[in-house]
């Protein structure tokens, strides 16, 4: 299939989520999804230019798709949900000409539109296909239990990201299914981790996080899969303060799911990237797999 | 001819924004005007008087009234200028009021308008010729759509007033919803005690026929004169052999389909009676599910019945039923509260409907009256209800009150205590509507007597956790966010049209709005009368309500029908469709576009005629702007009635 889409890694890709970065480009690659990297791509804005201004957010979004129209491209994939939102939400306002002219005043040169976004699970969903994916996997996650946990803004506002079931998602259920693991039917799939409170209020992250790790626990989940950077810190990096606050002694790993369709592909370790979680899932993997056979 | 023209000022109403005087003044320039004037109430008694008066002082031979919308008083004109000797048919109307006071607020402008509008007037009556009515019999039978207890009581008022009742029944039992609930509000009486008699009676009553199990299959005709078209659906079994004795449903093999009378949170068989209290108590063969279908092999029910009345080579079959009038009593249905994903509806088994929870409280229900969650079976101990699902949210489309979802709540809640004396409930509530006869008091008992908790919030999501289900809501009086742990959570569904509504409306030629709610000929005035003759609401299906204004709808259609019947003859309405025989050349078009079918072909002298059914035709104009051949007439509203009101507007 070899489609060409622009993909935007977001900062995180270059620091906490190297690993997400990484296994992503080695995943797509397996399954014919070759991405092209935008130049001279720059930040989103991420959570600081939103809460400060709309149209400074909007223009920041801009820029990079306006990049991503100069390459001819008309879609463009990102890991990061936050990201994704900055993206979406800026192509949403911009539908307004009002909006959309002050947005065009901060460029250098106005967007020209045209630009469709998408997080990475939804293309390999819907571009690849559930059945092509399947047909790639080469070592089954047999045995493995996973809760699949997509964030509180995957989903959601369902009016500007208009993709899957915003209250119960299952289009990373679908293909971890696909990879051969077994998903339970996790409740808190959208709820929220915490974010970004980790720093002035990890209590309320411990309280927030430690829900859905005691609930995935309850569930008999081996591992929580995880779609967005953040959402991964509060759960992997930080499951220590969690149970410092709560008391508890959780030891759940939280990979990306596309590291976890890295070892259903097969593809090398280096790319996987396992050793840069805090919480290492490679015991309970290799207990998993080689205890289903 | 002499004609009168009068300009109302309906107080402020039109005088405010249209020089009445001045259109007045105006008027006495126009052709054949002799008198023209304004007046200040021209429907008020004074009014009608000095339009009376001026016709005979005047010697007048029509009058023009400029006021409101024809609907709202051309019948109330037309009654005085016949007082007064003239032809009622010799009266026009402009509307000057909802077409030109109501909208625009320059007083130049407007009284420009209403003179050109009191212009068209005048020249279409200078073509108006006196039409005489005819009388024709009428039948003086009534159909009841639908046999839940709107229609039952409106059966049983017509019946009881000396009627032909043909009550029809889509289900294979009447009832309805009422028959579903446990206990109603606010008494606490139990339901099927207080409807079962009526049932009873229904099944009795001499003047009743009942048509279970069936629907309308078209309907035409007329007031006075409808032919209805009614399918039974095939029930697999004969009727007039069934006793009812349930021998079948006992050994039917095919024992896990889901039981629709019970909402389908208990098993019910193939063959099967809804409930034991059911009118007519006959069993149903589900061909869907009976192994005897599926599978071609069973005919266990057939091998048992004591009477030999299954039939599985049964077909559907018409009826036709001619009557005078219809009361449609069709119902609502419950909102789909799957569509709500964050309630879990669907999802988890102990996420219930309003509706599913009457039929764990009742005795006759899949748990013989004790409450158990769907899931394990266990007795709840903390139930939550959650209010408005499907009501009040404008995000789902459905903007409006369901009316009595605040009442059957603190019903419930005070049931489930008086099952579980340990229990806990907790209802999260958008305001509490109880503004009827004794319902806030009972809402209040709820609360101080039954001890159920009162949340004033919305319900954010409802997850599982072990076997509990967390309810995590807003509390908004108290600005916090609560979390409540819940062993069974009963959301109480809003009510929507019945499916099927608008297909049923469109063949009653009634309106629905645009949630499929029948429309009402006036909201206030009348609010069970529709705007085709001879067919009248009652109940839900005109929206949402409660059981005793459903019967006091049911009542009062009935009193409706057995006004009109009090006549032997209704007058027809002289405005009407007229072929020039000479004219027409029998190309069949206007048979062809006729909605009513009021126009038949005929020969005359070997030649192909269109002719036009007095008793049917409704005056739409449909077919005279379709005749190729100008052949066809609508009587008061002729083409050259039209082409002069154009001309009087485009030369002015």
């Amino acid at each position: 299939m070899s489609e060409a889409i622009a993909y935007y890694p977001g900062c995180s890709g270059q620091g906490t989520s190297k690993e997400y970065d990484a296994s992503t480009r080695a995943v797509c690659e397996a399954v014919g999804l070759s991405l092209v990297d935008i130049p001279d791509w720059s930040c989103c804005g991420s959570t600081p230019a939103h809460t400060k201004d709309h149209t400074l957010s909007a223009a920041l979004s801009a820029r990079n798709l306006q990049l991503v129209a100069g390459m001819g491209m008309k879609l463009a994939v990102t890991p990061c949900p936050s990201c994704l939102t900055n993206l979406r939400n800026a192509t949403h306002r911009m539908e307004q000409a009002a909006f959309k002219s002050k947005v065009d005043k901060l460029l250098d040169e106005p967007y020209t539109g045209g630009v469709d976004t998408q997080s990475v699970l939804q293309a390999l969903v819907e571009i690849v296909g559930i059945d092509n994916l399947a047909a790639a996997v080469r070592t089954p996650l047999k045995g493995l239990k996973v809760a699949c946990y997509y964030g509180c803004i995957m989903n959601r506002p369902p009016e500007v990201m208009a993709f899957d079931d915003c209250e119960n998602p299952m289009a990373m259920d679908n293909i971890l299914t696909a990879m051969g693991a077994t998903v339970v039917p996790f409740p808190l799939k959208v709820e929220c981790c915490g974010a970004a409170y980790g720093m002035p209020r990890p209590d309320m992250v411990g309280r927030l996080s430690g829900k859905l790790l005691e609930a995935a626990t309850l569930l008999g989940a081996d591992m929580i899969a995880v779609a967005c950077p953040l959402c991964q810190m509060n759960l992997d990096l930080r499951q220590g303060q969690v149970n410092r606050t709560l008391g508890t002694n959780y030891r759940i790993p939280a990979p990306y799911f596309t590291q976890l369709m890295g070892v259903a592909l097969n593809i090398p370790d280096a790319q996987i990237g396992f050793d840069k979680l805090c919480v290492d899932p490679r015991p309970i993997l290799s207990k998993a797999l080689t205890g289903a056979d | 001819m002499r004609i009168g023209v009068f300009i109302c000022h309906c107080g402020s109403n039109i005088e405010g924004t249209v020089d009445t005087a001045s259109v007045a003044k105006s008027a006495l320039e126009f052709p054949e005007v002799v008198l023209a004037t304004d007046t200040m109430y021209a429907c008020s008694e004074p009014g009608q008087d000095g339009i009376i008066q001026a016709i005979k002082e005047k010697k007048l031979t029509g009058v023009v009234v400029a006021s409101c919308t024809p609907r709202m008083h051309e019948p109330t004109f037309r009654r005085a200028v016949e007082r007064a000797g003239l032809n009622r048919y010799m009266f026009e109307m402009a509307n000057i009021r909802e077409h030109v006071s109501w909208i625009g607020k320059d007083r130049e402008a407007n009284t420009n308008k209403a003179v050109d509008l009191v212009r068209i007037a005048v020249e279409k009556l200078r073509r108006d010729a006196p039409l005489a009515s005819s009388k024709f019999s009428i039948n003086k039978r009534v159909m009841i759509l639908g046999g839940g207890v709107a229609g039952i009581q409106a059966a049983l008022d017509c019946a009881d007033g000396g009627l032909s009742v043909v009550l029809v029944e889509r289900e294979s039992t009447i009832g309805g919803k009422m028959a579903k609930l446990d206990k109603t509000f606010p008494t606490v009486d139990c339901s099927s005690c207080i409807l079962g008699p009526k049932m009873v009676d229904v099944a009795q009553h001499d003047n009743i026929t009942l048509h279970a199990y069936s629907e309308v299959e078209s309907i035409s005709g007329y007031v006075g004169n409808f032919q209805v078209q009614v399918r039974k659906k095939a029930t697999y079994v004969d009727w007039s052999l069934c006793t009812g004795c349930g021998a079948c449903t006992e050994k039917c093999p095919s024992k896990k389909n889901p039981d629709k009378f019970n909402e389908k949170i208990g098993p019910t068989t193939s063959i099967n009676i809804p409930f034991p209290q059911a009118i007519p108590k006959k069993a149903v063969i589900d061909p869907t599910t009976c192994r005897q279908f599926v599978k071609g092999k069973c005919g266990v029910c057939a091998k048992v019945c004591p009477t030999g009345a299954i039939r599985y080579d049964m077909a559907d079959e018409i009826v036709t039923e001619d009557v005078g009038a219809i009361i449609a009593a069709t119902g609502y249905d419950l909102f789909d509260t799957t569509r709500i994903p964050e309630y879990g509806a669907g999802r988890y088994p102990d996420v219930i409907t309003s509706l599913q929870y009457e039929r764990l409280l009742s005795a006759s229900g899949p748990t013989g009256g004790h409450i158990q969650r769907p899931s394990d079976g266990k007795e709840p101990k903390n139930v939550v209800f959650i209010q408005c699902v499907g009501s009040r949210d404008k995000s789902l489309d459905r903007p409006y009150c369901s009316g009595f979802c605040c009442m059957y709540t603190a019903k419930q809640t005070i049931l489930t205590k008086d099952h579980i004396p340990d229990s806990q409930s907790y209802v999260f509530y958008m305001d509490i509507r109880a503004p009827g006869k004794m319902y806030d008091e009972f809402t209040r008992r709820a609360m101080e007597e039954y001890g159920a908790r009162y949340i004033r919030g919305r319900v954010a999501m409802v997850y599982p956790k072990g076997d509990k289900l967390i309810v995590r809501g807003a509390d908004t009086l108290a600005g916090t966010q609560v979390e409540i742990e819940a062993d069974l959570v009963v959301l109480a569904a809003g009510a929507e049209s019945a499916k099927g509504a608008s297909k049923l409306a469109e063949k009653l030629r009634i309106s629905y709005d645009k949630y499929g709610f029948f429309m009402e000929s006036h909201p206030k005035l009348k609010p069970v009368e529709t705007n085709t003759a001879g067919v009248y609401l009652a109940g839900s299906c005109q929206g949402p309500k409660d059981i005793p204004q459903s019967v006091g709808q049911g009542s009062a259609a009935a009193a409706k029908v057995l006004a009109l019947f009090s006549k032997d003859q209704l007058e027809s309405d002289p405005q009407i469709s007229h072929v020039d025989i000479k004219r027409c050349v029998g190309c069949g078009k206007c048979i062809m576009t006729c909605p009513f079918q009021a126009i038949k072909e005929v020969e005359f002298r070997g030649q192909k005629k269109a002719e036009v059914i007095e008793t049917i035709c409704q005056g739409c104009g449909v077919c005279t702007s379709t005749c190729p051949q100008g052949a066809i007439q609508l009587s008061h509203f002729t083409d050259n009635q039209i082409l002069a009101e154009v001309n009087a507007l485009c030369q002015s």
